[in-house]
């Protein structure tokens, strides 16, 4: 059901009706954001000494020459992109283990595979993170660098979630296509390999970019054990400049543009595939569900 | 496992965890009254409401959760001088939370409108057939059964929310994952097995409010 018929084509009272209404609100939300505005204000938050490190290289009073971008915001990006590319590589290979481990005919396989996916949905990442960076030592007999502890734990858990999401996603393929391809001579490796795989992949390609998402935001956990990111970076830029909230709200946007980019590619994906029919309704639910566990930080669907 | 036989370390875990608890329930209320208004305001006649909506999902839902509960430390107490109380430990508290429910009402805000999205449109027709208007259609048609459907996505977000909640801890606030780093920096010859409880008391808790969704989530589907 599309949202706009809850109500009625507006006819010309309506019309002024939501006029109105709009006009209302609309003074509401700008005397709110007046409001931010004023109480941010209040405390020197818009002025030119605190955004200035965001359009010119800034001298400190140590004589010393400093760009917010090149100095601090690019390279923390770079540590973002690096730990969220290293991570999804190894969620994907460990997402696509498991999900076949889980869908395999014998027990001994599928119930251990199921009992470590389950384990690894419910931890929170930040638990993970912090074993292997404070208890590394201890367990594996060498320090962990933040950079490794941050790409296992994300990994483990967006791998969980992956595995899931194929998993579900293959047995959302009509029941007919392997029937077809059972009664064809095909075994099973070859119904897994040439049929059920590639038409899952199709719907779940959406799925999978919008996992990166996830696993993007969920780099800024990396600001926790010390590691070098975008948050870790922005945060002790704002320590040099003193302008902790302008430069919070910069660090927003630029999350802000990447993962909404990111978001419209997985639209894209999924319109293409609806286009070219190949879901039905079942991978779609299937996929739907995937993408609601988006929620970033350590979250997921469990049970 | 004779940390935990200390009995300083034991309500050290137990502490963390109340902790993990009060942030989830607090949140979990005020995301859910807060997800509410979002969706009505995302599915509303008025384009300023729809907008409103739209905006508060994108920005919350595209950004890390850690930078919003930093925000909310360094930018509203820090700089705006936000204070919730003159106590240090529950001003932080109160702090994550609102961190915590802002971010998680855009999610709650998608999870409702897509499940308005499952309402057969007859319903909503019939509704207005009936000369119901915006608000009594979505009170009393619409929302009842979407509600119904928005169950199984509602639990993996307190579910997500319950692991979230270890985030607070970047302003100080002590949980569950403070307790575990406190008590592998002071005893890490025991690191697995502190690591083991803490993270089996968090599949202990979610593995069966995963299920009970999922089986309340069955019982309330509408059948059709």
């Amino acid at each position: 059901m599309s949202a706009n018929l809850l109500y009625d084509h507006p006819g010309p009272r309506a019309r002024v009706r939501n006029r109105v209404l709009s006009l209302v609100f609309a003074v509401l939300l700008l005397a709110g954001l007046y409001g931010i505005y004023r109480s941010f204000d209040s405390t020197d938050q818009w002025t030119w000494q605190k955004w200035q490190p965001f359009f010119q290289t800034v001298t400190l009073p140590g004589g010393q020459e400093v760009n917010f971008w090149t100095d601090y915001a690019v390279p923390g990006l770079l540590g973002t992109l690096r730990a969220a590319a290293t991570a999804m590589l190894f969620a994907l290979a460990f997402g696509l283990v498991f999900s076949a481990a889980r869908l395999s005919e014998h027990r001994w396989i599928r119930v251990p595979a199921g009992v470590v996916v389950e384990f690894f949905r419910a931890v929170p990442v930040l638990l993970m993170i912090f074993f292997l960076s404070y208890g590394g030592f201890w367990v594996f007999g060498t320090l962990i660098e933040p950079f490794w502890s941050v790409v296992i734990g994300l990994t483990f858990y967006n791998g969980s979630v992956l595995a899931e999401a194929f998993r579900s996603g293959i047995l959302a393929v009509p029941k007919g296509q392997s029937e077809a391809a059972y009664s064809l001579g095909l075994v099973k490796s070859q119904v897994m390999r040439m049929i059920l795989v590639p038409q899952a992949a199709r719907t779940m390609l959406p799925v999978i970019v919008s996992q990166l998402v996830v696993v993007l935001k969920d780099t800024a956990l990396g600001y926790i054990v010390s590691y070098p990111e975008l948050m870790l970076e922005g945060s002790k830029s704002s320590a040099v400049f003193g302008n902790a909230v302008p430069t919070f709200m910069v660090l927003a946007m630029i999350y802000i543009v990447i993962n909404a980019t990111l978001t419209l590619v997985a639209h894209l994906l999924k319109r293409r595939a609806d286009r070219r029919g190949v879901t039905n309704t079942s991978t779609k639910a299937a996929a739907a569900n995937a993408a609601a566990a988006g929620l970033g930080g350590g979250v997921g669907v469990a049970g | 496992m004779d940390v935990f036989s200390d009995p300083a370390n034991l309500q050290l875990y137990i502490d963390g965890f109340l902790m993990i608890l009060k942030l989830t329930g607090a949140s979990t209320l005020l995301a859910l009254v807060l997800g509410l208004l979002l969706a009505a305001c995302r599915v509303s006649p008025v384009p300023v409401l729809r907008a409103f909506g739209a905006g508060w999902v994108h920005l919350f839902r595209n950004t890390p959760l850690t930078l919003v509960i930093l925000f909310c430390f360094f930018g509203l107490y820090s700089a705006v001088g936000v204070e919730f109380s003159d106590d240090l430990h529950i001003n932080n508290y109160w702090l994550a939370v609102t961190g915590l429910s802002a971010y998680t009402a855009a999610f709650v805000c998608e999870a409702i409108r897509s499940g308005i999205n499952t309402v057969p449109l007859g319903q909503a027709e019939a509704a207005r057939a009936l000369g119901l208007t915006f608000t009594q259609n979505l009170r009393l048609i619409i929302l009842p059964q979407a509600m119904r459907s928005v169950v199984a996505p509602l639990g993996s977000i307190v579910i997500a929310l319950t692991k979230n909640a270890t985030i607070a801890g970047v302003i100080g606030v002590p949980e569950a994952s403070n307790s575990m780093k406190t008590l592998i920096e002071a005893r890490g010859d025991q690191t697995i097995a502190i690591f083991a409880v803490f993270a089996l008391t968090f599949v202990a808790l979610l593995v069966p409010v995963g299920y009970g969704f999922s089986a309340l989530a069955n019982r309330l589907m509408v059948r059709r």
